[in-house]
């Protein structure tokens, strides 16, 4: 309805469609797109030019083609052993679950009254306000390794464990609480940006909807819902790409190491960090940010494909 | 309009409609749901909460306790008591954040503003390009550029500058990308009309455009205070000068550089520092985000 309304809009405003241009407009984008190339463009193109040499930051960097790119993929025994399969297990954990349990929570919310929903809504949302990784001193002493830890003494206490088992050391256990860890705090601004998309959809199209024989709470969520709010999902989506592929420091925060004992928690992001601030090669960790953004790109442009409108 | 009783003869799961005024026997299988996971949402929250306040014995008890038994301001004041490496008291580094925060939120809000106005309501070359570049820098993670960045920002010679902390926060493509949505949904004829009447842009921008995106300012400012006052990034990478330093990155030092015992509680003090603004913050603009959403006439 909204959007052959606005369809309608446009139609009307074509005849006039060829107006003046209004040159004050520059003034408007001027600070926006100035900050915008020295902080995110310029570095970008830096990071393109930057994975075609070698640099160890002392000497120039030198121009080696292709290499650093050929190296990641057929060289890196750390890359494609455990980064790529730890960073694809985060990533498909973390992302799609992650959103999807937002998108629940945002909807079982709103079948709720405002006071109750309201205060619920702010609980869950309100991990997403800590800080990651200083709040890692804090699971630090949740997953303690000895029986000082609040969840071995809780394990032991009932039963499950005889001995305190060191979480956050061990490769098995390490992903599966980085995973936790991250799930908790990522109700955020996507979980609230869909939470107010589905109390703002029309009530008439429900209305509509039982009288067209939609059946139950499930077809009216697939059926209205979720068509109603795409941009508001699509939002969510990119916010939930963002943050998974971006914020992957929690593995060596909690682990206290870079690399993560035995790999279990590196993710690509650790990887960069490693080349680049440890072993000082420049040039192979600009590589890997370049796979890093073109990854994440390709994951958007999914989610584009799949919530965008027609303008995009 | 909205029906707050279900009308008889009608499915039961027509009684819960979306925003329901009152409550009905049916929510209960919701709140089924929603509490248990609310209680493990809140778990680490109350467990920050306790151990900021336990003293020294009750932090290293065994078996370890969750809630507090004697509260202690001990562990705020033991954290206030400590100095940074040069001398410096904590307060300087509250006060840093606190400074490029507001900075941050002021002046980002500003111009991602003006610049959503600009692309979405006026007319000029460059502006489709524009869109479609900010459009692409959704998807840009900024971690992945770090190394580039220090070099651009060195060139500049901006390293060791107070404003490193609240330039590369300015830009933000989906704040950028969010008013612009929102500024979209604002129908053409009310700024023609207003064109009509006299009003130049920086009268539309100001008296008409703003106070109907409130909701997306409100949701850029929680977006970007999360952003600067959690972040520890500006200040380990691109500032030397340990006065200019701010109290994320501080909070970071306290337990690899104090030793670990008297590290934990303090940690956890800051901890609740670092947090309660933002919960605070949150809870006023919430109302903002979420009802203004539901009730502006913008859609």
């Amino acid at each position: 309805m909204k959007s052959a309304l606005g369809l309608l809009a446009s139609r009307l405003a074509a005849p006039k469609k060829v107006r003046d241009s209004h040159p004050i407009a520059y003034l408007f984008v001027f600070p926006y797109v100035l900050m915008f190339l020295i902080f995110i463009v310029v570095p970008v193109i830096a990071a393109i030019l930057l994975s075609f040499t070698y640099f160890d930051t002392v000497r120039l960097p030198s121009w080696v083609g292709f290499e650093n790119f050929i190296t990641i993929f057929t060289n890196d025994v750390e890359f494609m052993q455990y980064v790529i399969p730890n960073t694809l297990k985060y990533a498909v954990i973390v992302g799609p679950g992650g959103y999807i349990l937002s998108f629940l929570l945002a909807w079982l919310l709103a079948q709720l009254t405002p006071k109750v929903r309201t205060v619920l809504a702010l609980i869950i949302y309100s991990p997403s306000l800590t800080a990651g990784v200083t709040m890692a001193v804090l699971w630090k002493v949740i997953f303690a390794g000895d029986e000082t830890g609040y969840l071995n003494m809780f394990l032991m206490n009932i039963g499950v464990l005889n001995e305190p088992i060191a979480w956050l050391t061990s490769a098995k256990y390490l992903m599966p609480i980085m995973i936790g860890v991250t799930l908790w705090s990522s109700m955020g601004v996507g979980f609230l940006a869909m939470m107010a998309g589905i109390l703002n959809v029309n009530q008439d199209l429900y209305e509509a909807g039982y009288i067209d024989g939609i059946r139950n709470k499930f077809q009216e969520m697939i059926y209205i819902t979720i068509p109603t709010i795409k941009p508001q999902m699509l939002f969510g989506a990119v916010m939930a790409i963002v943050g998974t592929f971006g914020a992957s420091g929690i593995g060596v925060a909690l682990s206290g190491s870079n690399p993560t004992p035995q790999y279990a928690g590196q993710l690509i992001v650790n990887h960069i960090e490693y080349y680049g601030f440890t072993k000082y090669e420049m040039g192979y960790a600009a590589a890997l940010s370049v796979v890093l953004l073109l990854v994440v790109y390709a994951v958007s442009r999914f989610a584009f494909r799949l919530f965008g409108s027609k303008d995009e | 309009m909205k029906t707050t009783m279900p009308k008889r003869g009608k499915s039961k799961f027509q009684a819960t409609k979306i925003n329901p005024k009152r409550f009905h026997p049916v929510q209960i299988r919701y709140l089924a749901i929603l509490l248990p996971v609310a209680l493990v949402m809140l778990l680490p929250l109350i467990f920050i909460f306790n151990h900021a306040f336990k003293p020294f014995e009750e932090l290293f008890a065994y078996p370890p306790t969750f809630f507090v038994k004697n509260a202690t301001l001990a562990n705020f004041r033991n954290l206030f008591a400590l100095t940074g490496a040069s001398g410096i008291p904590m307060s300087r580094y509250l006060f840093n954040s606190l400074v490029v925060t507001v900075l941050v939120i002021f002046i980002s809000v500003i111009i991602s503003t003006m610049a959503g106005y600009a692309l979405s309501k006026l007319h000029f070359k460059g502006k489709k390009t524009i869109n479609e570049i900010n459009t692409i820098a959704l998807m840009f993670v900024g971690v992945a550029v770090t190394i580039p960045r220090y070099l651009v920002i060195e060139k500049l010679g901006l390293i060791d500058q107070f404003f490193i902390h609240v330039l590369p926060y300015l830009a933000v493509p989906v704040g950028l990308f969010l008013v612009k949505q929102f500024i979209d949904q604002i129908p053409n004829e009310l700024i023609d009309a207003a064109r009509v009447d006299g009003a130049n842009d920086f009268q539309i921008y100001g008296q008409i455009i703003l106070p109907l995106i409130k909701p997306a300012i409100a949701t850029i400012m929680i977006l970007s205070f999360q952003t600067v006052w959690n972040s520890s990034d500006t200040s380990s990478t691109y500032i030397n000068s340990d006065s200019l330093k701010t109290f994320a990155f501080y909070m970071g030092t306290l337990t690899t550089n104090t030793n670990a015992v008297a590290g934990q509680g303090m940690a956890a003090a800051a901890s609740l520092i670092m947090f309660v603004p933002n919960l605070v913050i949150f809870i006023v603009m919430q109302s903002k985000v979420i009802d203004t959403m539901a009730h502006s006439g913008i859609k």
